[in-house]
């Protein structure tokens, strides 16, 4: 990878943050903090846009500023979207008030819900 | 995690300065991932070690540092800043579920269904067991630096 995508994924790794940040508080502002609804909704959003973007650009690496942009959107914008750490943090939490439906429910939203939107979103990207 | 009631008034997601944070929080925390996998690379449907590190180091971390401002006071002023720039920047970019569930499908379509799921299960449980480590390692900095003090959990 060049220095100057390298760059750029980690800027689109900083505005996929904000997105993050900016969609997890308004989410949590609307429906309250009880159950972890915005780390839910960036990771499934995420999912669904990395798997579109690489089903669409994915296969050969285009040479020059073409075979850039499935990083940048990737690695880039949906890695620094979504998560990981803050969603398993918010399962150990649920897990020690023993809310453990909450916790399974959160938990399964992480791996299961994010993997479908992922595969769906291959499926969707594929399209011709 | 929660807000407390000094803070309403402006929410984190609505502080310009804070955002601009995050920004570079986000930048700084994508570019650890992106050395992480480039210096782990995998095939696809093989298994993706770099993510796998990024997201068990990043519930480590991120556990450790929400026990250790959650003990030090209340969420408003500097705390408040570190959590949102730190945690939520740095470490919520460092680590990604994006790149575990793609990962996931390409290992299901790869290897098929059982190393997919035991890719995405590993993850799971060592990231919960993580984070549960990195707040207990949080509470016992916290308790050794006020030894007989009261414990706040």
């Amino acid at each position: 990878m060049s220095p100057a995508t390298a760059l750029a994924v980690c800027a689109a790794g900083g505005l996929g943050a904000v997105l993050r940040v900016v969609l997890d508080g308004e989410l949590r502002t609307r429906l309250g903090g009880g159950l972890p609804w915005g780390t839910a909704a960036v990771n499934v959003v995420g999912s669904l846009l990395i798997g579109v973007a690489t089903g669409m650009l994915g296969g050969p690496v285009a040479p020059g500023a073409a075979g850039a942009v499935l990083p940048v959107v990737a690695t880039g914008l949906c890695g620094g979207f979504t998560t990981f750490g803050t969603a398993v943090v918010e399962v150990l939490r649920l897990g020690e008030d023993r809310r453990w439906g909450a916790a399974a429910l959160a938990a399964a939203v992480t791996v299961l819900a994010s993997t479908v939107a992922a595969a769906l979103g291959l499926v969707l990207g594929r399209l011709p | 995690m929660s807000t407390s009631g000094a803070a309403v008034a402006r929410p984190p997601h609505r502080h310009p300065g804070l955002l601009l944070g995050v920004l570079l929080g986000g930048t700084v925390g994508t570019g650890l991932r992106l050395a992480a996998g480039e210096a782990l690379p995998h095939e696809v449907g093989a298994w993706p070690w770099g993510t796998l590190l990024v997201n068990v180091v990043g519930a480590f971390l991120l556990g450790a540092l929400l026990e250790t401002l959650l003990r030090a006071g209340p969420d408003v002023g500097r705390r408040r800043a570190v959590r949102v720039v730190v945690g939520s920047g740095v470490l919520g970019s460092l680590t990604t579920t994006s790149a575990l569930a793609l990962e996931t499908v390409q290992r299901a379509d790869v290897a098929g269904v059982g190393p997919a799921a035991a890719y995405a299960l590993v993850t799971l449980v060592l990231g919960v067991a993580a984070a549960a480590a990195g707040v207990a390692a949080a509470a016992a900095s916290h308790r050794s630096r006020r030894p007989g003090g009261q414990d706040l959990a």
